[in-house]
């Protein structure tokens, strides 16, 4: 089982990203559950969501607490909310930034992760020149499909049109796909940083 | 049809395969997703005929339920939390007068303090109201009990309560299996009530019954609830051969065979226990569940034999009675031929406090071990409890306790549990 817990903010569409993420799982003939944590559904109160990816039925209705990989959707939450909880060294991070980990103060913190698990895509800024607002949850889904390659981006596409429609749904899909190509690209500086 | 969609909305549309002819509800907190899809099907026609009634109050909810259901119309609502509470006199007269609504809660805790997280105080404070009330352990057994939930309230004229974990159930987005129209219709045929008010032939309904008569009219309910024992493992079966899934009938066994420890348990924290009993199963230890489906009528026969071999049991409830401990686990006891000291009761997941695998886990290796008291509560916060008396006896008027704990604990905001 896979299991991915998303942090953001009220309004920043968290939950629907855990919900699309499961869509994405569904489509690929994958067990999912997505749900919120419930309760701060005021608008810019700390969020968070969870889905689990899975070959059979997923039974299980804790919360995640040993993510296998994190979406941080607002990197105001990494020295607000213990958002790293029950993360292991082998664990994925996408954050939504333009800046890097060491600037974001958490350098020290994913020392011993694998370089390239460790991701950031400008999210917010791809989901303002497609979509026109800056929601970054579909963006970070595109993120998400490319570092941890646990759904396809054609799969989070046709998910984002299934929970989108009309044009919201395809400049979604254009800002998840730029996402995507931006970590791949990410991912192959890192892993030439480490060959080298 | 398999879909991936939220517990709500697979209800929702489980329920308009149903052809409910009037819903009615109460559109304020708690409510849920599913009336609000319902009602936008009725709006939009995908839904017809059918009524849609934005009602004033839950307790109007089940009125007007019940009007409808008197006239003859298969009618349907949903509620949870205090807006069960609110309607709990009309719930009462549902069915004390024999009308098969069909109402979902999507469960959650009652206040105060003010909570609107899931537990099951709100059905359990109706246990004796004379509904049958069904538990859903999943999404899927949640639209399935529905279908099977109008079938049985109609046959025999008794109100069916559909009782579903809320936020854990009906925000959750899983896969489902949905029918199709013609297989719904092939198992629900149209609603002939067994009494209705036609002005053609003009009855009373619900008329004074004094001392003379009053006896035999609730009997004659206790009756029909055990009938219902006896008729709804068929329906389950039909079901099952009609839609090829094992939902509803009234309990189900899961690796109990040889087991020395059953844990029992309602709703969808039967999936977390599920996992925790397959990993103690794999160090050798023999542990099995008893999911109750049909908690009313209280499948007495059916349980009885389902505990028969265990040497203990633990009960793991969403409510309590202050001053009593389980209510579950004091039906099971009612139930069970062995020593009843033998019955634990495990109060867990209250006012939305996630059940771990870690704490059932924890738990049932105590039961095992004979450390599990006869009454204990998963993952009390013992300091937070000590701190609260230590300042009752310390001064007189030390306020309010809610207010004081979460001073004491801080900002809780964004906890990951």
């Amino acid at each position: 089982m896979f299991q991915i817990r998303i942090h953001g903010r009220g309004g920043q569409g968290v939950v629907t990203a855990a919900e699309t993420l499961s869509i994405a799982a569904f489509l690929e003939n994958r067990f999912a559950q997505a749900f919120p944590s419930f309760g701060s559904e005021r608008t810019g109160a700390p969020v968070v969501a969870f889905c689990r990816i899975d070959e059979r039925e997923i039974r299980l209705r804790e919360p995640v607490l040993k993510p296998d990989a994190l979406i941080i959707q607002d990197p105001t939450l990494l020295h607000q909310v213990d958002v790293f909880s029950g993360l292991a060294p082998d664990g994925y991070i996408l954050i939504n930034t333009t800046r890097s980990f060491d600037a974001l103060g958490v350098g020290e913190f994913v020392r011993g992760f694998h370089a390239t698990h460790l991701c950031t895509v400008p999210a917010s800024e791809l989901a303002r020149k497609h979509v026109g607002r800056p929601v970054p949850n579909a963006a970070l889904l595109g993120g998400f499909a490319a570092v941890s390659g646990r759904v396809s981006i054609d799969a989070v596409a046709e998910a984002l049109r299934q929970k989108f429609s009309g044009a919201i749904a395809e400049g979604n899909v254009t800002a998840a796909r730029e996402a995507y190509e931006h970590v791949r690209q990410e991912i192959k500086e890192a892993s030439h940083a480490k060959a080298g | 049809m398999l879909k991936q969609v939220e517990g709500s909305r697979a209800v929702a549309e489980a329920i308009a395969l149903c052809r409910p002819e009037v819903i009615c509800a109460y559109p304020i907190s708690p409510q849920t997703h599913i009336v609000e899809a319902l009602g936008e099907m009725v709006k939009r026609g995908v839904l017809a005929p059918c009524e849609f009634i934005n009602v004033e109050s839950e307790f109007a909810a089940m009125s007007v339920a019940i009007g409808a259901s008197a006239a003859g119309a298969r009618a349907y609502t949903a509620t949870a939390s205090q807006g069960l509470l609110f309607m709990a006199e009309a719930v009462f007269n549902a069915s004390g007068l024999g009308l098969p609504v069909v109402m979902t809660v999507a469960n959650r805790a009652i206040g105060a303090p003010i909570n609107i997280w899931n537990d099951h105080t709100d059905a359990m404070s109706q246990r004796d109201c004379g509904w049958i009330q069904l538990f859903a352990e999943t999404n899927q057994e949640a639209l399935d009990l529905h279908i099977q939930a109008f079938r049985l309230g109609e046959e025999l004229s008794l109100p069916v309560m559909v009782c579903m974990d809320g936020f854990i159930l009906t925000h959750a987005y899983e896969r489902v299996d949905m029918p199709t129209q013609a297989q719904v219709d092939a198992y629900l045929p149209p609603y002939t009530p067994r009494q209705s008010l036609d002005p053609s032939e003009p009855v009373s309904i619900g008329a004074m019954v004094g001392p003379e008569a009053f006896m035999e009219v609730r009997y004659l309910a206790h009756v029909k609830q055990m009938r219902a024992l006896e008729l709804i493992p068929g329906w389950a079966e039909e079901f099952r051969q009609a839609f090829g899934r094992d939902s509803g009938g009234l309990l189900h066994s899961y690796r109990s065979e040889d087991a020395e420890l059953i844990v029992v348990a309602l709703g969808s924290v039967l999936g977390t226990i599920k996992d925790s009993v397959d990993a103690m199963r794999e160090r050798g230890i023999r542990i099995g569940v008893l999911g109750i489906t049909c908690f009313r009528p209280w499948p007495h026969d059916a349980v009885r034999a389902a505990l028969a071999q265990a040497k203990q049991v633990v009960v793991l409830e969403k409510s309590l009675a202050v001053g009593l401990g389980g209510i579950v686990s004091t039906n099971v006891r009612t139930s069970y031929t062995g020593d009843a000291r033998a019955v634990r009761t495990v109060i867990a997941g209250l006012g939305g406090r996630p059940i771990t695998r870690t704490a059932l886990e924890s738990a049932f290796t105590q039961a095992l071990e004979g450390s599990l008291e006869a009454l204990s509560f998963l993952d009390l916060d013992r300091s937070v409890v000590e701190r609260a008396l230590a300042r009752e006896r310390e001064v007189r008027r030390s306020g309010p306790i809610a207010e004081n704990i979460l001073r004491d604990l801080g900002v809780v905001g964004a906890r990951i549990r």
